[in-house]
């Protein structure tokens, strides 16, 4: 069992350097350099040169992948194109926020996911199914500029209860976010919901359905006691994927979202970073958006291995 | 005899609601009564609502099933008119079931353990505190081995026999009244199947319980029931004593069901019964069996006939009962066909040997000695038009050998060679398409092997292309050919696998085999997943086929019946190693090995006076013994170290026929006897 989350482990680690190598490599690939973005027009004779060998340009790509992948192992992502900011501080806060963000509209989103999705499998073809069902498919399908300018709209500007326009700084205290927080969560929150509560729906009707549960059933198990011992742990394995894909996709910033809230998080830094052609802090970002979707697809594959018995002892025998 | 009905049910009517929103009956005017100590089994191909009267026998219906009419009584009230918390307490408690499939019906994420708990939490008298003691006793009840261990297992990590056996402690959990057993044995081993039913009518004779078997299975019927109850297209057909319904059954339908049977003691093929069972829910008017019956007459096709006394005790849904004794009662099939034993060979197995495993770089850099080959030494040799036989448990490596002549695993060791002496490469990726053509296979499940988009004229044309490049009318007429080869029609071009029978479904698939004009067919399992009657139309029709361009055949079946109906040649498989081999009467015949005379002996018969006997406890899930005889460790007649050091001489008898066992073969016979 262990050796097997090692292994996992060590698969996910040669990912993220397999990843770090595309993006530098593409990086290198691109016509210019850092020296040239920051020059612009300038970008010529003495003035090129001299900035290429103080930023170190001129050493081969080799040398100067390592010293930058070393830098990230150390936690250091060296400096922005304008030298004058540390990455690691201008990100470290981004990724604070982002993750705040991601944690307030999963702690939300992935329970009530769960629990519509049950109940409307519970509940096929009912009412409560279609009603639940329709919603999430809508919730899906509206852009979120359109979900979030609407929530602008209502709790913003006609209900006044939160401010329209926030200019809070990346590194304000958590408390400080609040109100643009509870708004820009709520519609990542509706965004997600259908795609977990899909796939648990049809999960629990599939379960539902199965031997196991008719036997339960004729053994006089009680049948809440089945819904929730015998039918969700089941039902549940499949979910575990998409519900990481969808933790993946929030941890690695919501530029939309991000943007129409002016919530300063790492989407929102990507963004402003490519039109400004700082390379290093797109790397960065990307660096660290890779390694969250590999981590956290980790953290699924190792949860199913845990909750599933058969998976636990099949990837046992056949190794 | 014993005292008032534990389950009464009285005219009981279950339908569906169909598409144009009219009630489709399933069942139709059901009437069954079981007592204390009794056994009742309901027998009746699939579709004939046997399964759905035993469930509905509990309260339970299948998702879109509704109780039209009739009840059932359990303890003097309709248990359909019982509030959730009475059925509760009823299902599992006073009612057990023990499921036909249980690898499925235990839930894969609980422990056997905490399944069984929850039985004893919810029906048992007993305090919490001595539940554990109890969950032990009852695994041992069930004669498991070590049930400390098994209480900790997932239900995955057992074999399917023992899965069977936690399922019955499970029922036994609630002391139950009576039993229901859908199916109890149907997919196990020969072996497992006799162990079982031999333990579920001690058990139900040490509780004086009723019990209620399912099966489609007359052999297990006349194994363990008192009465028979025949159920077709959802009536009642027949009712008697086992004894009486199995010698000179009453009805029509019981007689051709018993006559599609295979038996150990009969030299000729079954008989197929001719047409289909009707679709659950069909309106009619008349007898239901009408349209296959030889003896139908107008009156049957017009009017419903009434249940009427029978010959003996039996009663039986016909108007002319007396015109049925007329009807011949199995035997006098077909002869099976033989074919040249002395041919030119169209296929050669030199000591080839399959290993699932591959030791990790870990293992090899230490030198962990590797676990034995899951199939090893497998030498034999295949003559044009021969058809060998293939038996074995489950996990004898019958299966994996067939793939690995097919191509779709590599042999570790070992050369397969086909008649003209070319070696086969290992893999189908490797081998030229002109030893593709030459080797086709038949799978188990036709629902499995044809694909469902694909019409039966495009699942025929692709062979036809690929290796004869047909095209247009030529292409049209050989399909044809081979569907009427098949016994089907050109009229099957156009339909779909779903719109087939399983028979009709797996008739397509041997065609496709033979649309390559294969040198040698491998039959895994081709009957198994059908019914006895359409079994026997399939099995018609392989040994017509055998005849055919000399074509050879491997059939692998775990059914020893339809192995000796079939074959020239058999050979018996224990966990990979060949045991035996020889000619089919050689084999079932005098002296044979140990293992042959486990298998055989464990056979079920549908005949009240044949009682199996149980040599060796049934298979448990170990791999093979590194060194010595493979069968070591459930051989009946183990003669000692000898058994375990050494691995057995193979001892000739003549004409081809040869025994692995250190016993000397005239000794055998008498040891094993004693």
């Amino acid at each position: 069992m262990l050796a097997l989350i090692f292994r996992r482990l060590a698969l996910g680690l040669i990912t993220v350097w397999l990843v770090s190598a595309i993006i530098f490599l593409g990086v290198e690939a691109l016509p210019g350099d850092a020296c040239t973005a920051i020059l612009e027009r300038d970008a010529h004779g003495e003035a090129l040169e001299k900035c290429r060998a103080a930023m170190g340009l001129n050493t081969p790509a080799l040398p100067r992948y390592i010293a930058w992948a070393t830098g990230i192992l150390q936690g250091d992502f060296g400096l922005t194109a304008s030298g004058q900011e540390h990455i690691s501080e201008l990100v470290g806060y981004r990724v604070r926020n982002s993750l705040l963000l991601a944690a307030g509209a999963l702690s939300v989103g992935i329970p009530l996911s769960i629990l519509l999705g049950t109940m409307a499998g519970l509940w096929r073809d009912r009412w409560i199914d279609i009603l639940f069902s329709t919603g999430a498919i809508l919730a899906m399908t509206i852009p979120e500029f359109v979900s979030a300018t609407v929530l602008i709209l209502i709790f913003a500007i006609w209900l006044g209860w939160v401010p329209a326009i926030v200019l809070t700084p990346a590194d304000a205290r958590p408390l400080e976010f609040f109100p643009e927080f509870i708004l820009a969560s709520t519609v990542l929150t509706l965004l997600m919901i259908a795609h977990i509560m899909r796939m648990v729906r049809s999960s629990v009707i599939d379960v539902m359905a199965s031997d196991y549960v008719q036997m339960a059933t004729l053994k006089g198990v009680p049948y809440w006691r089945i819904v929730f011992r015998h039918a969700l742990p089941n039902a549940l394995l499949p979910a575990i994927n998409v519900i990481a894909l969808t933790v993946a996709w929030l941890m690695g910033g919501v530029v939309v979202v991000e943007v129409v809230f002016n919530y300063p998080g790492l989407g929102r830094l990507l963004v402003d970073a490519i039109s400004g052609r700082d390379l290093p802090v797109v790397q960065a970002i990307t660096m660290i958006v890779a390694a969250t979707y590999v981590g956290v697809n980790l953290v699924a594959d190792i949860l199913s291995l845990l909750l599933n018995p058969r998976l636990r002892s099949h990837q046992m025998r056949s190794r | 005899m014993a005292g008032p009905p534990l389950i009464d049910i009285r005219k009981l009517c279950i339908g569906f609601r169909g598409r144009a929103g009219t009630m489709l009956p399933v069942l139709h005017e059901i009437d069954l009564t079981v007592c204390r100590g009794q056994s009742l089994g309901l027998v009746g191909e699939s579709g004939s609502g046997k399964s759905t009267l035993a469930l509905a026998a509990m309260g339970y219906l299948k998702h879109g099933l509704q109780k039209l009419s009739g009840e059932v009584i359990h303890d003097g009230a309709d248990i359909f008119a019982r509030s959730a918390s009475e059925l509760e307490k009823i299902r599992g408690g006073r009612l057990g079931l023990i499921p036909q499939n249980s690898g499925q019906a235990l839930t894969p994420t609980l422990r056997i353990g905490q399944q069984i708990h929850e039985a004893l939490h919810l029906h048992c008298a007993l305090p919490e505190g001595e539940h554990e003691a109890r969950a032990i006793d009852l695994l041992a009840q069930v004669r498991l081995p070590d049930p400390q261990a098994i209480l900790r297992r997932y239900p995955h990590e057992l074999s399917g026999g023992q899965q069977q056996r936690v399922a019955i402690a499970m029922a036994l959990a609630g002391e139950p009244d009576a039993l229901l057993l859908d199916e109890p044995t149907t997919g196990l081993d020969v072996t497992t199947q006799a162990h079982i039913l031999e333990l579920l009518r001690d058990l139900a004779a040490a509780r004086n319980m009723a019990t209620v078997y399912v099966s489609h299975d007359l052999g297990v019927i006349a194994r363990v029931c008192d009465r028979v109850q025949v159920l077709y297209g959802g009536e009642t057909m027949l009712t008697g004593p086992t004894a009486e319904v199995l010698r000179d059954p009453a009805h029509p339908y019981a007689r051709g069901l018993l006559a599609s049977i295979p038996r150990l003691s009969d030299r000729t093929l079954p008989r197929a019964l001719e047409g289909r069972p009707p679709p659950p829910g069909q309106r009619r008017r008349g007898c239901a069996f009408a349209a296959r019956c030889g003896l139908a007459t107008e009156t049957c096709h017009a009017e419903r006939p009434p249940m009427i006394a029978g010959a003996g005790a039996q009663n039986t849904r016909c108007f002319y009962p007396d015109r049925v004794a007329g009807m011949d009662a199995g035997g006098g099939g077909a002869v099976p066909g033989h074919g040249a034993s002395d041919g030119p060979a169209a296929l050669r197995l030199a000591d080839v040997a399959v290993r699932y495993d591959r030791p990790g770089l870990l293992a090899r850099l230490r030198r962990v000695p590797r676990n034995p080959a899951t199939v090893e030494g497998i030498s034999l040799h295949l003559r044009r038009g021969e058809t060998l036989g293939m038996v074995g448990e489950s996990g004898s490596g019958k299966s994996t050998i067939l793939k690995t002549i097919a191509g779709l695993m590599s042999p570790a060791e070992g050369r397969i060679a086909l008649g003209d002496g070319s070696l086969l490469n290992a893999t189908v990726e490797q081998r030229r398409p002109d030893q593709l053509r030459r080797i086709q296979m038949v799978f188990q499940n036709p629902d499995d092997s044809l694909n469902p988009r694909q019409t039966v004229a495009e699942i025929l044309s692709q062979p036809l292309r690929l290796y004869f490049g047909l095209r247009g009318k030529a292409l049209q007429g050989r399909s044809v050919e081979l569907l009427e080869t098949v016994r089907l029609g050109a009229h099957y071009l156009d339909r779909r696998p779903g719109q087939l029978s399983g028979g009709e479904k797996q008739r397509v698939a041997v065609a496709r085999a033979f649309a390559a004009g294969p040198e040698i067919v491998l039959c895994d399992e081709i009957t198994s997943a059908l019914d006895v009657s359409v079994q026997a139309a399939v099995l018609e029709l392989l040994n017509d086929l055998k005849g055919l361009h000399g074509t050879a055949f491997i059939f692998v079946s775990h059914d020893l019946t339809i192995v000796r109906a079939l074959s020239d040649r058999v050979a018996v498989l224990y966990q990979g190693r060949l045991c035996e081999i020889g000619p089919t009467a050689a084999v079932y015949g005098a002296p044979s090995h140990p293992y042959t005379e486990v298998l055989l002996n464990a056979v079920l018969e549908p005949d009240p006076e044949h009682t199996p006997r149980l040599l060796t406890e049934d298979a448990a899930d170990l791999s093979p013994p590194a060194r010595g005889c493979p069968f070591q460790r459930r051989c009946p007649v183990k003669c000692g170290r000898i058994c375990e050091v050494d691995a057995p001489p193979w001892q000739e008898t003549g004409d081809g026929h040869a025994i692995r066992c250190h016993i000397p073969l005239a000794d055998l016979p008498r040891r094993i006897a004693g």
